[in-house]
């Protein structure tokens, strides 16, 4: 995260001012999320036919993007692919995201033992080599969507927490809490409204950047073979089963590559340059 | 050029989120002689420390000098390049800030920083400069001259540390020192022996200085001339006598008027003042490990006893650290009194908040004195307000609309307000929020823990006389917490000194020229008169401020 630079161009609309990379960033990243719901509807070829003699194929008319290690239209498995890399991260950010902020507001304002506990429990979670657990956890269950889903969440939920722990104990101290509290209200509205508000922009840049963790661990899991399982391949796996392209510079490699670098990097940009309201009235 | 500093029609531009351009100092011009001390005052806004930065060739960021010439003995600050600046800065021109435990580096001895002006500058060998440091130490009445520079900064107090920047200040003999409020965060006590060291030490260099305050009083003591500020423009200069005793500018006569806030007229019904409201009995409360006796390890308040009457209004004053914040939070019960019963209305209450019930609750409010940190920031002030309404009251939306309404025609606030955030009002604007959002509740007692001390003396003023005028109207019943005798003296029946944890003694605003404690004396003593030769004149039995001030 960074704070928006002054130096940046920005423009204003409806109150806010944009920077133009962010506009950029966020029309990338809406361009994929659209690929992802259409997907189905768009490809030229259903991803398990072998349409190209050749395997490996280039660019050319019919297969955009030539073809992959079995002669697969790699236009129509990129396509397909956006829909697990994202629908998948999404998934499991929302979960890791919702459950660790929920978690280290109630730690902060609670304390004492409940937060102890916690801390100390979700610490020991961090501890944990992401890699080996998701390994462990498909060794154990098995791989199919919704093991991956709550692998990654479960995976990310310690980082969140204490992410949103810290940013709470610090609102926590502030006189309107200690105002609220001798109120007389609940932990619910203690969160909900007065602490949640305060902490909600870094805590969406943080969701943001966790996104890309867990596109980052998806194909790195997906890469290593533990994802998910052939037919189907999000984008870790399309750059895995079709590394041995590599020396031939086929676009089947480079292209999932490209995509994975291009939403990854979107989101970083995003989050880095979020629109501001301008708080200057007179304007 | 006669003067050591001649400003003409200086312009600053601050440039908001949106981009556009506001005029915040306006053509200002003023002149300092050699060897003068000048005071710039003002309400906050008015512009007091960008102008008193800019002769120092610097603007806070997002700000830019546009126009005018700042001349500092012969150079035009405005103009000159960033590193010719930097050279003068610390040699020629000195800052003192408002703060000085903010600005001292915690990690590094006293000494070093004290010293390290002269090292940047390459002034005098490190030898030299340590005895000039001591020298300084000691005309600033140090304790310990020799030893106190091998501390660290968190081993000295408030008023110490505030000396030592002075001292880091003088250090490179400047021409011109730049006070930024340097007393204002200090208890009157302490304020004393600061601003009696400052004047000697500047008297005895002949060094001209810039003093920024919002404190008239203060100003008085220590300045040859008065500058008055309001919204970036001169409103007044004149010699600090000339201001004092024949101001000509309203905004002058209201800072002066303000000063002195009318003594609060005799209780008309006296029959209000029989039935006790709120009283409590050998409280004891404090932080830290609880020994065997069930009491903690350190007593912020020891045994402490006060009554309320119905409709009356009890203020406790003291320095900081003698307990009066945390004998608020005990009463609201946020921080649990470790002993002590406290009965309020006739019901004996529970010492932790949560245990009470939401009628306990809603009957005794409590109002903090950074209104900043006490509201949310997150929400447009009609949500502050209407939440307490909701809560307790169970009013429908349109109900709570209505009555948030009527709070703010109570605090004297626009209704438009209600869309804003707290970070677009003013302190005081905000301070009446604060109040409205204690008055939603509709509470028997309100208990005020220096709610007007990060206020300007104007607004302040202010907020007194709302607090009086709701008073009649509503019935209600303020403990009113403050370090500031004549804020406490304007709105109070009864005056409870604490020193040190405990109750010294109570006394009627009308018997304050004769306190009968000896700390009572010494504390109503160090409150700043208007009159110039007040401090000069001032004799303070020396045993007494052995005795309790903290030099």
């Amino acid at each position: 995260m960074t704070i928006a630079r002054a130096t940046t161009s920005r423009r204003s609309f409806l109150g806010h001012s944009y920077s133009l990379v962010g506009v950029v960033a966020a029309l990338v990243i809406l361009a994929w999320t659209l690929v992802a719901i259409l997907a189905p509807y768009v490809i030229p070829h259903s991803i398990g036919d072998i349409v190209d003699d050749d395997y490996f194929g280039p660019m050319r008319q019919g297969l955009w993007l030539g073809s992959d290690y079995l002669g697969r239209d790699m236009l129509s498995r990129v396509l397909m692919g956006a829909r697990y890399t994202v629908g998948i991260s999404l998934a499991a950010v929302s979960i890791a995201c919702f459950s660790g902020v929920v978690l280290g507001m109630i730690a902060a304002v609670t304390g004492g033992w409940l937060d102890t506990c916690l801390s100390r429990f979700l610490d020991a979670m961090n501890s944990i080599p992401s890699k080996l657990f998701g390994l462990v956890v498909v060794a154990a269950v098995g791989s199919s969507i919704p093991v991956l889903i709550l692998t990654l969440a479960v995976i990310y939920i310690p980082g969140a927490y204490r992410f949103a722990r810290a940013l709470a104990v610090n609102i926590n101290t502030m006189d309107f809490i200690t105002v609220a509290r001798v109120r007389g209200e609940s932990t619910a509205y203690l969160i909900g409204s007065e602490i949640l508000p305060n902490i909600i922009r870094p805590v969406l840049a943080d969701f943001g950047l966790r996104f890309v963790f867990i596109v980052l661990l998806l194909s790195g899991l997906s890469f290593l073979g533990l994802g998910l399982q052939p037919p189907l391949a999000d984008w870790g796996a399309l750059v895995r089963e079709n590394i041995g392209g590599l020396p031939f510079a086929a676009p089947a490699v480079i292209v999932p590559s490209l995509a994975i670098a291009s939403l990854t990097i979107s989101v970083n940009l995003l989050i880095d340059n979020l629109p501001q309201k301008i708080r200057d009235r007179d304007a | 050029m006669s003067n050591l500093v001649e400003v003409r029609n200086l312009r600053i531009e601050a440039k908001t989120d949106a981009g556009r351009l506001v005029e915040i100092i306006k053509g200002v011009s003023l002149d300092i002689a050699d060897g003068e001390i000048v005071a710039l005052i003002g309400e906050s806004g008015s512009g007091k420390t960008t102008v008193a930065l800019s002769l120092m060739g610097y603007a806070r960021p997002g700000c830019r000098i546009t126009g005018g010439e700042i001349n500092v003995s012969g150079r035009n600050m405005a103009a000159l390049s960033e590193k010719e600046r930097a050279r003068l800065r610390g040699t020629d021109i000195a800052y003192v800030p408002q703060s000085a435990a903010a600005s001292f580096n915690p990690s590094s001895t006293i000494m070093e920083q004290v010293i390290e002006v002269t090292r940047i500058h390459k002034l005098m060998p490190p030898e030299r400069a340590r005895q000039r440091a001591v020298e300084l130490f000691r005309a600033l009445s140090l304790p310990d001259p020799e030893g106190i520079g091998a501390r660290y900064p968190h081993q000295v107090s408030g008023g110490q540390l505030q000396r030592l920047s002075a001292a880091m200040a003088l250090i490179s003999d400047p021409k011109l020192v730049i006070f930024d409020e340097p007393t204002t965060a200090l208890d009157v006590t302490t304020q004393i022996d600061v601003l009696k060291a400052f004047k000697s030490v500047m008297r005895a260099g002949g060094v001209a200085g810039v003093y920024v305050s919002h404190d008239l009083a203060v100003v008085a003591q220590i300045a040859d001339r008065i500058v008055v500020l309001k919204g970036g423009e001169v409103q007044e200069t004149g010699t600090t006598a000339a201001i004092l005793s024949a101001a000509q500018h309203p905004y002058t006569r209201e800072l002066l008027a303000a000063f002195e806030p009318k003594p609060r007229q005799a209780h008309a019904d006296a029959d209000a003042g029989t039935k006790q409201l709120l009283r409590i009995d050998n409280v004891t409360a404090g932080y830290g490990a609880v020994r065997a006796d069930g009491l903690p390890l350190i007593r912020a308040v020891d045994s402490v006893s006060l009554v309320v009457e119905k409709g009356r209004n009890l203020g406790v004053i003291g320095e900081s650290g003698c307990g009066k914040s945390t004998l608020a939070r005990v009463i609201a019960g946020i921080h649990p009194a470790a002993a002590g019963d406290i009965v309020f209305d006739g019901k004996e209450l529970q010492r932790a908040a949560r245990k009470r019930s939401q009628d306990q609750l809603r009957e005794m409010q409590i109002v903090f004195q950074y209104a900043d940190t006490a509201l949310n920031p997150a929400k447009p002030v009609e949500d502050i307000i209407s939440r307490p309404l909701a809560f307790y009251h169970r009013l429908d939306r349109q109900a709570r609309s209505k009555r948030v309404d009527e709070l703010l025609d109570m605090v004297r606030l626009p209704r438009t307000l209600r869309y804003r955030h707290p970070s677009e009002l003013s302190g005081g604007q905000k301070q009446r929020v604060n109040f409205a959002r204690a008055l939603a509740a509709n509470p028997k007692l309100i208990i005020c823990d220096e709610i007007t001390s990060a206020l300007d003396t104007v607004v302040a003023a202010a907020v007194i006389e709302l607090l009086k005028e709701l008073q009649r109207e509503l019935g209600l019943s303020y403990i009113f917490i403050s370090h500031d005798l004549s804020v406490v003296e304007a709105i109070c029946d009864e005056i409870m000194v604490m020193y040190n944890g405990e109750r010294v003694e109570q006394i009627t605003p009308d018997k304050l020229k004769a306190p009968t404690h000896p700390y009572s004396k010494l504390l109503f003593s160090s409150v700043p008169k208007l009159d110039p030769t007040w401090l000069d004149g001032l004799v303070r039995d020396p045993e007494l401020v052995s005795q309790y001030g903290h030099r």
